[in-house]
């Protein structure tokens, strides 16, 4: 283990706003809205059509293909429309729309205790699998698949991820607050499918509660240790906490499996427990709802599809005297920005931050050029030359940018945004040079297909 | 002694200078390209923005192309009647130009008629919202006036005002640069002649329209009742108008109920 990894930054983490209030169950009343893509793969395909009834735990939308996940529904009512609608990223995509009667009636058979010491690990993936789990950390990844390496006897390190480095978030320390003993079945179920691997539980130090409740839920435990991990964002990343967990470096281009490790969000593993010993898919996740515009934050267990406006209602709305600048999905390092409330929560959504002034605007007024002081060299966690990268996306050489300077292995955490003293949107260029040269090749690829 | 040194310099010398200049010669020679003198001619004649509108790689490329009689002497669209008079002189051929065409951006969804989903504070570039699939105004097929054509305007010719872009027909030369840029796919080159346009491309049906934009094109097919000359299609819920066909008598326009096609 080491004591942390290379670069990183201390932003405010605002986590005073919402790190004392427990968890909440959320019940919304207005039509629920999911999409059909809500994770990393080939969109599920709907299964419901337009008149039909639904209820809570029912499978409304079927994974196509393996790497893809099933949409569950978590309300009970009619489907009113499959149809394009606005969803949280800006563009519009195709959406099962549920007009929910408030009765939340259940599937057969949905929350029956299961004895899960019996199942074999086929069919404690196979439940995964159905349950339609993804990463919750974030990204999306269909969790069956990550947890389905080439070689199973290689995986030497199954870390949960519970550092929770996003400023404003603090949904997951509450969640290790109250449920640590699911989540430490989880990691149980978990490293069954792997039997030479052992349990690592990374908190940041900053959650003191969640560190304390998480080592006495796994006292009893001789294959699973908690990390205490020094604060620094972005401790959370995967890449991160296996550089300080596991102790080893790896390239982008390479997946943590190849490296022996195995990381799930520690929301992810509670709903990897809920699915196979509480045959409960997973429709409802931690969430956070903070920032300075709203009367009264909280973490709240929020049923996916619900809509942020009901969520900011249920936290007693938007301070009066406050104008509401920016809507945040997730935290302001690495979520990204809502045009208007009149969206719904999907599977990844782990928080809505609510600002009541726009720092991204505050900053474009006071660009200035490069001022080649190196500072984002020496916080990006991947080890990049950001001005460098900059200037190459700039100048749109992406043949530099890939080759030369791997820029590919920039993984967006913000960090260069955050402490560039010219307020250069970095990230931002980043993101759109990436997105370029993927554009780039599926070109190539298409071309060499068609000939 | 002396003497002999100067001999043996000079005769060195001499002989240097005549495997040289042999040499020379026999390269010159060997290596000799015939240069149509018509072509440099035209070459100093064309604009040299490299611009690439002719459909040719650059100037230098259109100029050969014109001196080998493979391109017609106004196929600068850049430079337009003038160099083709000139070329032509040098030629010796007919001035006759390809009707100048213009940029032509086919949205009208400034602020007034449509709302932005929120306020974008970035990189000023189309293509860095576009490529995510995204949209500034509710509308996904409209102008997202971040200005990526304005920024490869070679001659000022288009500006984003009000959230919309706005070609000066004027300046207009009609490289094309700017429909390169338009990640959109908005800015189509039509003829400048051709007054009758459609000035939208959303391809959603009517009442999705409706609700992002109030100048978009409903796809009613009320236009193409009006048309006595099948000038005006409606496809993918959006109105064409064929240029080949159309007789600019404008009751299209006059019919259309969002007033989404122009007779300018």
């Amino acid at each position: 283990m080491r004591d942390t990894f290379r670069g990183g930054v201390h932003p405010n983490d605002q986590k005073r706003l919402a790190r004392e209030v427990p968890l909440r169950s959320f019940d919304p009343k207005g039509e629920m809205v999911f999409p059909v893509a809500q994770h990393i793969g080939k969109p599920a395909k709907a299964i419901v059509k337009k008149g039909d009834a639904v209820q809570v735990g029912q499978i409304i939308a079927q994974a196509d293909g393996f790497v893809s996940a099933n949409i569950i529904c978590s309300c009970s009512g009619t489907v009113k429309a499959v149809e394009k609608r606005r969803i949280i990223s800006g563009a519009m995509a195709e959406c099962i729309v549920v007009d929910n009667d408030g009765l939340f009636t259940p599937i057969e058979g949905l929350g029956q205790e299961e004895d899960a010491s019996s199942l074999s690990n086929d069919e404690i993936l196979n439940r995964i699998q159905a349950a339609g789990i993804v990463g919750l950390g974030g990204a999306g990844f269909p969790t069956h698949v990550k947890l389905k390496p080439r070689d199973p006897e290689a995986i030497r390190y199954v870390i949960a991820n519970g550092a929770e480095c996003e400023p404003y978030l603090t949904c997951n320390d509450q969640l290790m607050r109250e449920e640590p003993k699911a989540i430490v079945d989880g990691i149980k179920l978990v490293l069954r499918l792997f039997p030479n691997a052992r349990g690592y539980i990374g908190i940041e130090d900053n959650k003191p509660e969640a560190i304390t409740a998480m080592k006495s839920a796994c006292a009893g435990e001789d294959k699973i240790d908690v990390v205490v991990l020094r604060t620094k964002y972005p401790q959370g990343g995967e890449h991160n906490l296996i550089t300080v967990i596991a102790g080893v470096d790896y390239p982008v281009a390479k997946l943590p499996a190849d490296v022996g490790c195995i990381v799930d969000n520690v929301g992810t593993l509670y709903a990897i427990e809920r699915a196979v010993a509480h045959n409960e898919p997973l429709f409802r996740h931690v969430l956070t709802v903070s920032g300075d515009a709203v009367k009264k934050p909280g973490n709240f267990i929020v049923r996916d599809g619900t809509s942020f406006e009901e969520l900011v209602e249920a936290c007693g709305g938007l301070k009066d005297n406050v104008d509401l600048k920016k809507a945040l999905s997730g935290g302001p390092m690495m979520g990204f920005a809502v045009g208007s409330l009149k969206v719904n929560v999907q599977k990844t959504t782990n928080g809505i931050t609510l600002l009541g002034s726009d720092p991204a605007e505050k900053a474009q007024a006071q660009m200035t050029a490069c001022l080649h002081c190196g500072r984002c060299t020496t916080v990006c966690p991947a080890g990049l030359l950001p001005q460098l990268l900059a200037e190459a996306a700039e100048a749109k050489d992406y043949e530099r940018y890939e080759k030369k300077l791997y820029g590919l292995e920039c993984v967006a955490c913000g960090s260069c945004t955050y402490i560039c003293p010219a307020k250069r949107p970095l990230t931002q260029t980043f993101k759109q040079a990436k997105a370029e040269i993927t554009a780039i090749k599926r070109a190539a690829v298409a071309q060499a297909g068609g000939k | 002694m002396n003497g002999n040194i100067i001999l043996i310099t000079t005769v060195v010398i001499t002989l240097i200078g005549a495997i040289v200049g042999i040499g020379l010669v026999w390269t010159g020679k060997k290596f000799h390209v015939d240069v149509d003198e018509r072509e440099t001619a035209v070459r100093e004649c064309l604009p040299g923005n490299n611009c690439g509108a002719c459909g040719f790689a650059g100037c230098d490329a259109l100029a050969a192309a014109i001196a080998k009689g493979e391109a017609p002497a106004g196929s600068c669209p850049v430079g337009g009647k003038p160099v083709a008079e000139m070329i032509a002189a040098i030629m010796g051929t007919d001035a006759e130009m390809a009707e100048r065409k213009v940029a032509f951006v086919r949205c009208k969804g400034s602020c007034g008629v449509t709302k932005n989903q929120g306020n974008y504070v970035g990189v000023m570039d189309c293509r860095s919202v576009a490529l995510n699939g995204l949209s500034i105004t509710d509308c996904d097929f409209g102008c997202l006036g971040l200005g990526s054509c304005v920024s490869v305007c070679p001659n000022d010719a288009i500006h984003v005002v009000d959230g919309v872009a706005v070609v000066n027909e004027r300046k207009c030369v009609g490289c094309g640069l700017c429909a390169k840029a338009c990640p959109k796919g908005l800015i189509e080159l039509v003829p400048e002649s051709r007054r009758v346009r459609v000035q939208c491309s959303n391809r959603d049906r009517g009442p999705q329209v409706k609700a992002v934009c109030s100048a978009g094109c409903i796809g009613c097919m009320l236009c193409t009742r009006q048309c006595e000359f099948e000038a005006i299609t409606v496809t993918n819920n959006l109105a064409h108008v064929n240029y080949a066909n159309c007789t600019l008598c404008g009751k299209c326009a006059e019919k259309c109920p969002v007033k989404v096609i122009t007779a300018l």
